[in-house]
């Protein structure tokens, strides 16, 4: 027996997280384009772990495992682990942070929908804080062949100098670190045009995915909005303040995750926050914790650490902003 | 054209479905064999039967009489006997019965004798009885009583009298021929409510996929030639024809939940109810009869002008029910409830009856967990956050439910229309709000026994009190007088220091003595059929004795 | 050394006189727990749970004296709601006073009443009409189900009918939630219930 309403509009969540993988192609495809195969490695390894810890978990919690496995939404999680990984890392890492991921950070909450943080966001940080040097080796451009990546992921030996150096970020760290300032080392080959040699054009990519969600309306223009202005408004103040010390809001804008993050991550409504009012405070609130920890933290990049800190202000931050209800918008009274 | 229209936020738009019933016009549906007029068919106090079986009727003879001002009176729609006051099977989600009065036309369709009433001479409060006393309820679905909607609001003046032609809901199309029908009636009905409410202004609000409806109506003003009618083309998108979110369409007021329109100066009433009210004060025809529209799963689907208490199973055999039907639905798809069965009768409530097929309505999909994706806060029309509600009412946590003003829903079925995850949202609230006003119904009965406890308990008291002060008033003028009741030191048991209760222990003696002297007459004088009344008392008593020692476990 | 010393004993003075202060100042009048608790209790003033109403039972619940599972017509819930306000373990409803029923109010066969008014004294919520050789009746809507009247009927006419649900008491069912695997069943058949 069933109720009204009778009609339904054709959708569901596999087709959601479908869109959603789309969306995610031409990134992946101009990141597999400039930096070699690396990451379609990746790919394979965290949708294979993903699946499979996603089945084992429905299985041991009595669920039906056909159906909630063929909703795509542990796919979703593995590629966003995969691209938030450093291409050439071994296997067994990646393994090991999707399968937290799922099982720690999905499931031991209680599966689809129930999870407080971020379960991409959950592994990546397992990892960097676990194994920070491996996984701050990202390959150059036109580094090396598909033979060497495959043979470097499933964990050959590794004489990995040649091929492989620090991100932007990192660069832009170590160097403010050894006491030059921003102009001087933004002169080395890494940095390309804005953020980056190939990193610039891996994020206008992400950024064309996101404008295919928001067209879509799988996302709302709240949280990118929120997240990229409001890294644009602290990185330029900083800049504006002190440009020997303080990257540029374009470079912050392009570098590392910020825009997989702004589209694709912190738009993860499960663990974000739901009101349009909420979603920009807790977008603000990623962009300003990524850029300090940026700016100031022991990490290169703090876009993992400034969602899940987020993530646990979201059900605060939801109860704050509630909108008005019809006919309550002026107080309650007629 | 009148100045700007507004816009709600949310809504979705879902394929109307309008075209199939509105080809043919309207059809009257000849009389079925027996009409089930239920009594309680209106929001408020049910009616008292005002015949018995057996008794004849006239077409427009009242037949149940409003039970208080919040109730509506009940008509024979047609000249017959009355064959049965009995509970029958109610268009309602609950297959439950309810009253109703059977009756068995004649077919002479007798009239009963107008009632001739001079509204214009009339004062408000007189018309309002009238229109009680001639049944006039909401007939867009609420069936709020009208009469009570004509009151003027707190500020004692209603700019606004709102026509409600929207007919938002895929399939329904029955106001929609109501008003290419009867435009010139629907309107007069209005000028009648804005005399009444002392509006300024009439305006109909009508989607604009019902061009004719509205052709038909601007025609109508313009031969009325009232200048204060005003007939608005609004944009179709459901729920559009929420009495509230028409009302913030035309003026851009939003009413909250539990106040009054006409607190803001507006009051809205949907066509066919209008022209109802037209009907009783102008021709003194009480409301008997309405317009059903028919369709979904049936071959010939259209509209039928039928009689209150038909049987819906005489509309879909006009119809052509398809065989592969599965269910029946009164109202529409959005907002309709599936009917228990298909012998439940029309009520002034019912404005559509849908046929659903497998290949029309499919069953809904498996139900997923929720994503908070948000898209149902997006649909909703009432600005409420959908996905909340669901979580605490799946929770049973109905506090915060309310907190999230799980009221202020108005079940229009948007958030479970978008829902990816096919959770039926509505359906969880309707589970709320009804768990809710039980848990009230508990408390206010648990109250009022806490309260009438605790007097019995001080009152015991205070006769205890009274008591042990006259006794010892009486011991003090009689200090050798007897106890009074000595004579029923005979009776056994402790109680022998309270009079009263001695005294009964004596009556109960004396009475068992004379049960026993005098076979099982226990009482004076017992006719026959008491006697096998208690007779089979006695037997049920020993079954269910029986019975509970059967059903001992060991 | 000795200034941390003077600093600590200085604030626990000046708290301990604010502490003091407020459990003066704000006391509160009567006993607000017994009153939550009789909030939840059911007030059927049956005393099936050994006192002599909800009031009582409230009392001695919020002393410490009773267990918060004797209540039978609170039912499941109430030992829920009750294990929720006073932060203990939840337990099942003690068998020994009496098992969870249907709802049901109290009905005088009026053909075999004799008048006797003893059910009226019986009835703590004053919900039986009647006098003194007169035929009685009870109020349903008043009616608690408490059962007390039974008891004193001197010619058994008052039997427990089991309340209805009509069309303005019916409720909407909750929705069937079905993600989790059916366990295999396990009994063939739910025991029939006896017909009222």
């Amino acid at each position: 027996m069933y109720n009204s309403p009778f009609l339904r509009q054709k959708t569901s969540v596999r087709r959601v997280m479908t869109t959603v993988l789309v969306a995610m192609l031409p990134g992946i495809i101009v990141h597999v384009w400039l930096f070699g195969i690396g990451l379609l490695l990746q790919i394979a390894i965290a949708s294979a772990a993903a699946l499979a810890c996603e089945a084992g978990m429905l299985a041991l919690r009595r669920r039906p495992v056909a159906r909630a496995l063929g909703d795509g939404s542990a796919l979703v999680t593995a590629w966003l682990i995969a691209v938030c990984l450093p291409p050439l890392l071994p296997w067994w890492m990646t393994v090991l942070g999707t399968s937290f991921a799922l099982v720690i950070g999905k499931h031991l909450y209680g599966g689809l929908g129930q999870n407080p943080f971020n379960p991409a966001m959950l592994a990546y940080c397992l990892l960097i804080v676990s194994f920070p040097a491996l996984m701050s080796q990202w390959p150059g451009m036109q580094g090396s062949d598909a033979a060497t990546q495959l043979h470097w992921v499933l964990g050959g030996e590794r004489a990995l100098d040649a091929v492989t150096g620090a991100t932007p970020l990192d660069a832009l760290r170590t160097g403010l670190r050894g006491a030059a300032d921003v102009d001087t080392v933004l002169q080395s080959p890494v940095f390309g045009f804005v953020a980056g040699a190939g990193w610039e054009w891996v994020a206008l990519a992400w950024a064309a995915g996101g404008l295919l969600l928001l067209a879509l309306r799988i996302i709302t223009w709240h949280i990118p909005a929120a997240f990229l202005g409001t890294l644009a408004a602290v990185a330029g103040i900083a800049w504006l303040i002190d440009p020997s010390q303080f990257a540029s809001p374009a470079f912050h804008l392009f570098a590392g995750g910020s825009m997989l993050a702004a589209f694709f991550i912190a738009t993860d409504p499960v663990s974000g926050a739901t009101t349009p009012r909420g979603k920009l405070v807790f977008a603000a609130g990623i962009a300003l914790i990524a850029w300090l920890i940026r700016a100031f933290g022991a990490f290169p990049d703090g876009i993992a650490f400034a969602v899940l800190l987020m993530n646990i202000c979201v059900p605060l931050i939801d109860i704050r902003t509630q909108p008005p209800v019809f006919g309550h918008k002026n107080g309650d009274a007629p | 054209m009148f100045g700007k229209l507004f816009s709600f936020n949310g809504g979705v738009k879902p394929d109307p479905s309008k075209a199939d019933s509105t080809r043919e016009p309207i059809a009257r549906l000849p009389l079925p064999p027996q009409l089930v007029v239920p009594l309680h068919q209106h929001i408020g106090g049910t009616p008292r039967p005002l015949v018995r079986p057996g008794d004849a009727v006239l077409r427009g003879q009242r037949i149940g009489a409003a039970d208080g001002n919040v109730s509506s009176a009940v008509h024979a729609p047609t000249s017959g006997r009355v064959v049965a006051i009995e509970p029958r099977l109610m268009p309602h989600a609950s297959g439950l019965s309810s009253l109703a009065v059977v009756i068995e036309p004649d077919g002479q369709d007798h009239r009963a004798e107008r009632e001739y009433f001079d509204w214009h001479a009339a004062s408000p409060g007189e018309v309002r009885d009238f229109l009680r006393d001639a049944g006039v309820v909401g007939l867009g679905g609420a069936v709020f009583p009208s009469h009570l909607k004509l009151t003027p609001g707190k500020q004692g003046q209603t700019d606004t009298l709102i026509l409600n032609g929207a007919e938002c809901e895929p399939f329904i199309t029955c106001d929609d021929m109501l008003m290419r029908a009867e435009a010139e009636g629907i309107l007069r009905g209005a000028l009648i409510m804005k005399r009444l409410l002392a509006a300024r202004q009439v305006l109909v609000g009508i989607e604009d996929n019902k061009p004719l409806a509205a052709a038909a109506l601007k025609a109508a003003a313009l031969a009325l030639g009232d200048a204060a009618l005003e007939i608005v083309v609004i944009p179709t998108r459901y729920p559009a024809g929420g009495a509230k979110q028409l009302i913030r369409v035309l003026t851009g007021i939003e009413v909250p939940h539990g106040s009054r329109s006409t607190d803001y100066g507006v009051q809205c009433f949907n066509v066919a109810t209008s022209l109802a009210i037209w009907r009783a004060l102008e021709q003194g025809e009480p409301l008997t009869r309405r317009i059903v529209t028919v369709a979904g799963n049936v071959e010939r689907p259209r509209n039928f002008d039928v009689a209150i208490g038909t049987p819906i199973s005489h509309l879909f055999d006009a119809a052509g029910l398809r065989p592969d039907t599965d269910k029946l639905i009164m109202g529409g798809p959005m907002m309709g409830i599936p009917l228990p069965g298909i012998e439940a009768p029309v009520v002034k409530a019912m404005n559509c009856l849908l046929a659903s097929s497998p290949t029309l309505f499919p069953p809904p999909e498996a139900e997923q967990p929720c994503i908070r994706c948000g898209e149902c806060a997006r649909a909703c029309p009432a600005d409420l956050q959908p996905f909340e509600l669901y979580w605490h009412s799946r929770a049973r946590n109905f506090g915060r439910a309310q907190e999230y003003h799980l009221f202020d829903c108005i079940e229009c079925g948007c958030c479970a229309y978008v829902c990816p995850s096919h959770i039926p949202l509505v359906d969880y609230y309707r589970y709320a709000k009804s768990e809710i006003w039980a848990r009230e119904r508990e408390k206010d009965a648990a109250d009022s026994a806490r309260e009438r406890f605790e007097f019995r308990n001080w009152r015991a008291e205070r006769e205890k009190e009274e008591k042990a002060a006259k006794l010892a008033a009486r011991a003090a003028a009689k200090p050798a007088a007897k106890p009074a009741a000595a004579g029923a030191a005979a009776a056994p048991t402790s109680m022998a220091d309270d009079p009263k209760k001695a005294l009964i222990e004596a009556a109960m003696a004396r009475a068992k003595a004379q049960k026993e002297a005098v076979e099982a007459k226990n009482t004076g004088s017992l006719t026959t059929a008491q006697q096998a009344q208690i007779d089979a008392t006695e037997a049920r008593r020993a079954r269910a004795a029986e019975l509970a020692d059967g059903d001992k476990p060991e | 050394m000795i200034e941390a010393l003077l600093v600590m004993a200085g604030l626990a003075l000046a708290l301990g006189a604010a502490l003091g202060a407020a459990s003066v100042l704000f006391r509160t009048q009567g006993d607000p727990l017994v009153d939550k608790i009789d909030a939840i209790l059911p007030q059927t003033q049956c005393g099936q749970c050994g006192y002599p109403g909800c009031k009582p039972y409230a009392t001695a619940i919020a002393g410490g004296d009773a267990d918060i599972n004797q209540c039978p017509p609170g039912g499941d819930e109430g030992v829920r709601k009750l294990a929720d306000l006073l932060g203990r373990e939840y337990k099942p409803l003690n068998a020994e006073h009496g098992v969870e029923k249907e709802k049901a109010v109290a009905f005088i066969d009026e053909a075999t009443c004799i008048g006797c008014t003893l059910c009226i004294q019986a009835c703590p919520v004053d919900a039986i009409v009647g006098a003194a050789k007169q035929m009685h009746t009870i109020v349903a809507d008043l009616c608690t189900g408490c059962e007390l009247c039974i008891a004193p009927c001197p010619a058994d006419c008052i039997t427990m009918e089991t309340v209805t649900e009509t069309l303005d008491s019916w409720k909407w069912r909750y929705p069937v939630f079905e993600l989790k695997v059916e366990p295999l069943q396990v009994s063939a058949q739910p025991p029939a219930k006896e017909a009222a």
